[in-house]
């Protein structure tokens, strides 16, 4: 049943069998060989440029070109050969249509859906973290993991869920694997799930302390939401997109509105040091979640969609009209040496570690086998949906890696070392970035804090307000001059901690739900979703849990993002093989050994990745690595009466032992749990590949669609020829 | 296309992105399913949307 009120003028056709294939016509040859060409130029200006600064565009254009092709081709061969969608048969949005739950959906409007659930502050983060390795290993590894490793793990859940009713990565873990596997899938989820909390808690924190205008806009967006969600629910109940409008309208004037704040008399109440801004988040989050849904995070997430879609787009247009130069190396130093100041580690295995999200997110597999499987109309749309949404987040992975590399590296290593290295004064963070091997003048960091107006740019880590002053650049470039770049820096603070705290609200409500469904096992009434004592319990202890990262984060002596963010990109890389483990085992299940490879080789690759940082992380001999030898270090400093630098007292000696001993645990656990998945899945596919008849999987039974198809669709926007 | 056509194009997307344009459906469902039931007013498919959404968290990505 068609769902739009504008009349469609076609559903793309059905991909049909392989034997129905036409070859290409002369005009989509040209098509495809000119945008093969253009990568091509974009990724040889790349590679050939060398000692000197190279422009922006060709970064944009080789990353695009290569999406292109691989949508086209790659996508399209993973659809018609190994997954076989079939618009002949219905899909669960179609037969178990409720109206609520389960609705056949435009699969442009679902792309906007899916795209909006997914996309979040990670690919913003990692890229601008792993700028310290230059600008070319990060580009290389979002453009080719997104194309052979996260898109293909998003389109194949996608797929897999949408066959099973919309079942979740744990279900299918469970149902496909087996108890064991599906067990440690249900923890490993939840346990990542508070790491990836509390780190992005702290990028908000690292953002926001001593800034009074930031802290400002951001608070502002309470009282905000809070209105929106009465003039939704009381005064203009379901107007939407009116109230989405005045809300973001608002919002620009909370961002005006914080430079006045900064020069009024109420700056010193707006300026909050980090540990003071992690009690405010905790508390925020408690009460967040436990408000009603309409209060607070439906209208914020309705202005985070927004300003999601609305920023992403102009950061495009900024990138192309302003055109910037890329000031980073294309390859530094560190991406050998592994002792750089943002994170430590060497390119392999770390690089991948810390870009995470913009080119494979464990955490899509979520999304992918939650909302969006229900909403499907045509089982070939998994294509454009799954593959296609991935591709986009790419694409702002890559952006956010321009917005940091046109950043001149002096100043970009003095807000991304940790603070214990560049001290508090331009003075001392100007020497710190001398010893790293670059130069920044005192007057040129005091000048560049001046521009945003901000107290300092000095150790602000955490990558937003890299990104921030990036974005200010580059926007000032194009709209509005150099009068506009404070004003741009704090859209783009805003613009992030607004997702990073709708992502926290949303994420301690969801790891409320598994709480409480783990332990109304135990002791049932707990597992009542609207007994309120239940409720505010296990909201406690997820904030609890969550908090606490945040917590030894902010105050940790070594840097807290310099320590956690390995143990994110860790847990998010995990759990993106938990889901390759499914995939691979349900392509093995279902009798297609030979293609088992396309979810196996990117398998392959993560469980390599994330399994040498493990080892290393664990078992490394250099303190700057491995947690337990960091631990060692400073519990021998503490024998012997010394205090190590960048502590400063026993107490921050006492602090890094527990924290590295926590963290070093942390990593031990989730590699354990991945091996138990990982084992289970391997029995049950050599069970599989052994046994003479196929092993029964979980799909639900072939029902025809009554639902037309019709013709491809030759426009984008062909919902407009009404 | 006109530029008329673009911004009905525009708002229908965001209608659908938003989920405003749900209510026209579940009216038209609810007329479908129980014709002789009064038909919800916005303001309490509002209530009942809200119910629904939590008991259906949504997690956001990273």
């Amino acid at each position: 049943m068609p769902t739009s009120v504008m009349p469609e003028s076609g559903l793309p056709a059905p991909e049909g069998p392989p034997s129905a294939r036409s070859r290409m016509t002369p005009q989509s040859l040209l098509l495809w060989t000119s945008v093969a060409l253009l990568g091509a130029i974009g990724w040889g200006v790349l590679a050939l440029a060398r000692g000197e600064e190279i422009s922006a565009v060709w970064l944009v254009l080789a990353a695009l070109g290569s999406y292109a092709i691989a949508y086209r081709f790659y996508s399209r061969f993973i659809a018609r050969r190994v997954l076989k969608p079939d618009d002949r048969r219905a899909t669960p949005a179609e037969r178990l249509e409720d109206g609520v739950d389960f609705q056949p959906t435009d699969r442009r409007v679902l792309l906007g859906h899916h795209f909006a659930a997914i996309a979040g502050a990670g690919p913003l983060v990692g890229p601008v973290l792993a700028a310290q390795m230059g600008y070319l290993p990060g580009t290389l590894w979002i453009v080719a993991g997104v194309i052979f490793a996260g898109a293909v793990q998003d389109m194949v859940v996608l797929f897999l869920s949408m066959r099973r009713d919309g079942k979740s990565l744990g279900q299918m873990a469970r149902d496909e694997i087996g108890r064991a596997g599906g067990a440690a899938a249900l923890i490993a989820v939840f346990a990542i799930m508070i790491i990836l909390l509390g780190v992005l808690a702290l990028v908000v924190v690292n953002a926001l302390a001593h800034s009074p205008w930031g802290t400002f806009s951001v608070a502002m967006t309470i009282p905000i939401a809070l209105f929106m969600g009465f003039w939704l629910h009381r005064i203009r109940p379901g107007r939407v997109v009116e109230t989405s409008l005045i809300g973001v309208a608002l919002l620009l004037l909370a961002i005006v509105g914080g430079s006045w704040i900064q020069e009024s008399s109420l700056a010193d109440t707006f300026t909050l040091s980090p540990t003071t801004l992690v009690f405010c988040l905790i508390g925020y989050g408690f009460v967040a979640s436990v408000l009603p849904v309409w209060m607070l995070l439906a209208p914020r997430d309705y202005l985070s969609t927004f300003m999601k879609i609305g920023t992403i787009a102009l950061l495009a247009v900024g990138v192309v009209v302003a055109a910037p130069v890329l000031r980073a190396e294309s390859v530094s130093d560190f991406a050998s040496s592994g002792a750089g100041p943002v994170f430590a580690g060497a390119l392999f295995p770390f690089l991948f570690i810390t870009i995470a999200c913009g080119a494979l997110s464990g955490f899509h597999a979520l999304v992918a086998s939650g909302t969006t499987p229900k909403l499907i109309q045509k089982e070939s749309q998994v294509r454009m949906i799954g593959y296609g949404a991935m591709l986009m987040e790419s694409f702002v992975a890559i952006m956010a890696l321009i917005a940091a590399a046109t950043l001149e590296p002096g100043l970009y290593y003095a807000m991304n070392a940790p603070a214990g290295l560049l001290g508090t004064t331009a003075e001392s963070a100007s020497q710190a970035v001398a010893g790293l091997g670059f130069t920044i003048t005192p007057d040129q960091l005091t000048q560049a804090a001046k521009a945003v107006e901000e107290q300092t740019l000095i150790a602000r880590s955490g990558g937003a307000p890299t990104l921030a002053v990036g974005m200010s650049e580059i926007f000032s470039g194009v709209f509005g001059g150099s009068a506009m770049k404070a004003f741009w820096y704090h859209f783009a603070i805003m613009f992030e901690a607004l997702f990073i705290l709708t992502t926290v609200d949303a994420g301690t409500r969801v790891g409320r739900f598994m709480l409480q469904d783990m332990l109304g096992n135990v002791w049932k009434p707990i597992g009542r979703v609207n007994w309120k004592p239940g409720i505010w319990l296990c909201s406690g202890l997820v904030v609890a849990a969550w908090g606490y990262f945040l917590y030894t984060g902010a105050t940790d002596p070594l840097g807290g993002i310099n320590q956690l963010f390995p143990l994110f990109g860790i847990a998010n890389q995990l759990l993106a093989a938990i889901a390759l483990t499914v995939c691979t085992t349900v392509l093995v299940k279902s009798g297609r050994l030979r293609w088992a490879w396309v979810t196996g080789i990117p398998l392959a690759w993560v469980v390599a990745v994330t399994f040498t940082a493990g080892w290393q992380k664990i078992f490394s001999d250099d303190p700057r690595v491995g947690f337990f030898a960091q631990r060692a270090r400073y519990a021998d400093g503490i024998d012997a009466g010394q205090v190590l630098p960048p502590a400063k007292t026993l107490d921050d000696m006492h602090t890094v032992v527990t924290n590295s001993t926590v963290d070093g645990v942390l990593i031990a656990l989730f590699m354990l749990l991945v091996t138990v998945v990982i084992a289970n899945a391997a029995v049950v596919c050599v069970r599989a590949i052994r046994s003479p008849v196929p092993l029964p999987t979980t799909e639900t039974p072939y029902v025809e669609s009554q639902i037309d198809a019709p013709e491809q669709s030759a426009e984008p926007l062909a919902g407009a020829r009404a | 296309m006109s530029a008329r056509r673009w911004a009905r194009a525009v708002r229908w997307y965001l209608r659908e992105l938003t989920g405003e344009a749900e209510y026209d459906r579940f009216c038209e469902r609810h007329r479908r399913h129980h014709p002789l039931a009064p038909v919800p007013t916005p303001r309490e498919y509002e209530t009942l949307r809200a119910r629904h959404r939590e008991e259906h968290p949504q997690s956001r990505c990273c």
